[in-house]
């Protein structure tokens, strides 16, 4: 039900983003979703792509502060309010959402997350009967 | 000039041969004493076989090894003392935790002839008893405070012990008190006319002020005149460290050119920093100072690390007592920020002990809005947090840590490894853009 999500830290500065994506590129390392968000000094990019471990190893070879951890990764059916209905499961259980994002993958909604308490979602997805990937399900779908 | 301008006329009025007859007197009772009351000096002189008695010039001085803060650290706390601690009254020490700070002992007679020192560098600028003396320094540890109260006191003016900070209170006072004499360090004698602006203060108009001292932080001849026409005053550069006793070492005269240092308290020398050998009058060295007139700890040869020369030839002020260029900077890696005194490894100490860090790190000092700032930008290490309230903690963790060391509260700035500059693969650790030492 998680998924393997790169976390990189970039310098507000022009030039570093680019840095990164082309060593992805030189590697032939497809994106699936990145999110930046924007603060004064510094971002923090996240990036689902296809083939996460290769990725966190050319990076780190190229210097860059990158880390690889789980995030969960649950389908949602291409509908008005379903994102709605999932996150008030979690919600109800009171387990916090640190951050977010979604994107549509082989025509099917990815709703990608971090929550401040894993065991407690795990237990959230599987009582529900949640649909989720697995890593290998998004590598396929890419 | 009439020696009514002159605090101590029997001292300032003296010839240069009087000066150095002065000296080496003082200087073989200095000898006597170290050697006799401490033991750190009576070692270090029987080392090179010397016994007060070789000293029969004051060439003779340049027999005797240099005192370092190495050794004053080393013999932390009271070990190079010449007097029991029964005999001392005070002590001022060095801000810091990474280390031994340095510590400095003072007798009552020591108390009193410092407290001289500064009454004779205020009369010097046109002190006189009907004055209003306000202190915006710190007082405690940091000798600007304590040196100059007691100094003002001793003058007899009427002296107004604020301490730092709490700008409002200090124009408050100023108006109130009709404060015609301010002690500050130079970026902070800015942001009091800023406050004053915002206030709707017009210094001339509104105050009395007519004299700034300013000292403890270097600052260029274009930041004096800055500031005197910011505030309608005229202001004189102090020079003193917290070794020597603290402010009162040398001060500049109504020329404001060089600053006087009292040869009757001190015999300097100005030598090049690798060689260790005197260089001319005019010429840059290392500022090296022997105290002759001290009593707990008198500190032989001792490297203060300030940069600066002697000014050749005569002031027109009258007085023999060499002057002092403004500093021209630093032998060592000392930073002076705000009058507070840091070296860069009390900040590499605190960054070390994060895991989060890499061991790069780089220590930018500015003026902004006439303010000096510090930023620490320190490397991310591999051990990542994926999460941005986790990276802001670290960050508060870090300054609130630093701040608890060198006392100031510094920018840190979090970036990727290896995105800090590198000269020939040694780290660049500190970039000064201040302008202070011009």
């Amino acid at each position: 039900m998680t998924v393997n999500q790169l976390s990189i830290f970039i310098e507000n500065k022009s030039g570093t983003l680019v840095k990164v994506l082309k060593t992805l590129k030189d590697e032939g390392i497809q994106l699936i979703a990145s999110t930046i968000a924007d603060t004064a000094e510094y971002g923090i990019c996240r990036i689902i792509c296809s083939s996460p471990a290769k990725a966190y190893e050319v990076l780190k070879a190229a210097g860059v502060a990158v880390s690889l951890c789980d995030v969960f990764a649950i389908e949602l059916d291409d509908e008005p309010g379903r994102a709605a209905d999932a996150i008030e499961l979690f919600s109800r259980e009171g387990i916090s959402i640190a951050y977010l994002y979604s994107f549509l993958l082989g025509g099917k909604g990815v709703l990608i997350f971090r929550t401040d308490n894993a065991e407690k979602a795990t237990k959230v997805i599987l009582d529900n009967k949640l649909k989720y990937f697995e890593e290998k399900d998004l590598s396929k779908l890419a | 000039m009439s020696s009514s301008e002159f605090y101590n006329p029997e001292f300032e009025a003296l010839s240069r041969a009087e000066i150095e007859n002065l000296q080496l007197e003082r200087l073989q009772h200095t000898v006597e004493h170290c050697y006799a009351g401490s033991r750190f000096y009576h070692e270090r002189l029987d080392s090179i076989g010397i016994k007060p008695s070789s000293i029969t010039s004051l060439d003779d001085l340049r027999k005797i090894p240099f005192t370092t803060k190495q050794d004053l650290r080393d013999t932390y706390p009271f070990g190079i003392a010449s007097v029991p601690l029964s005999k001392c009254v005070r002590l001022h020490s060095s801000s810091g935790t990474t280390g031994n700070p340095t510590v400095v002992l003072h007798t009552q007679r020591d108390l009193e002839q410092w407290a001289n020192a500064v009454a004779r560098c205020l009369y010097m600028v046109g002190c006189r008893p009907e004055d209003v003396f306000q202190n915006t320094s710190g007082y405690g540890m940091f000798t600007g405070g304590l040196g100059f109260q007691y100094g003002a006191e001793r003058l007899g003016m009427l002296t107004v012990p604020a301490a730092a900070g709490n700008t409002l209170r200090q124009l408050k006072f100023f108006k109130d008190f009709r404060t015609t004499v301010v002690h500050a360090i130079p970026s902070y004698a800015a942001r009091l006319y800023e406050v004053m602006c915002e206030q709707g203060i017009d210094p001339r108009r509104d105050l009395a002020l007519k004299t700034l001292v300013i000292g403890a932080e270097p600052h260029s001849e274009d930041t004096r005149k800055r500031i005197e026409n910011m505030l309608g005053v005229k202001a004189y550069n102090s020079f003193g460290m917290s070794e020597m006793c603290g402010p009162g070492v040398a001060f500049e005269c109504k020329e404001q050119n060089g600053l006087h240092i009292w040869e009757d308290y001190y015999i300097v020398e100005i030598v090049n920093p690798d060689t260790l050998e005197p260089v001319p009058d005019g010429e840059v060295g290392e500022l090296v100072l022997t105290t002759i007139n001290r009593e707990a700890m008198p500190l032989l040869r001792y490297r203060t690390r300030d940069l600066t020369r002697i000014l050749p030839g005569d002031c027109p002020c009258g007085r023999q007592h060499k002057r002092l260029d403004r500093m021209k900077g630093r032998s060592d890696d000392m930073i002076i920020l705000k009058g507070v005194n840091i070296f860069p490894i009390q900040i590499e100490t605190i960054l070390m002990q994060f895991k989060e860090l890499a061991s790069d790190y780089l220590i930018t000092l500015e003026t902004l809005d006439d303010n000096d700032a510090m930023t620490v930008e320190v490397e991310l290490s591999d051990m990542f947090i994926d999460d941005y309230g986790a990276l802001q903690r670290l960050e508060k963790e870090i300054t609130r840590q630093l701040r608890d060391e060198i006392l100031i509260t510094p920018k840190v700035r979090l970036v990727p490894k290896g995105s800090l500059p590198k000269s020939e693969g040694k780290a660049v650790r500190v970039k000064d853009l201040r302008k202070q030492y011009q």
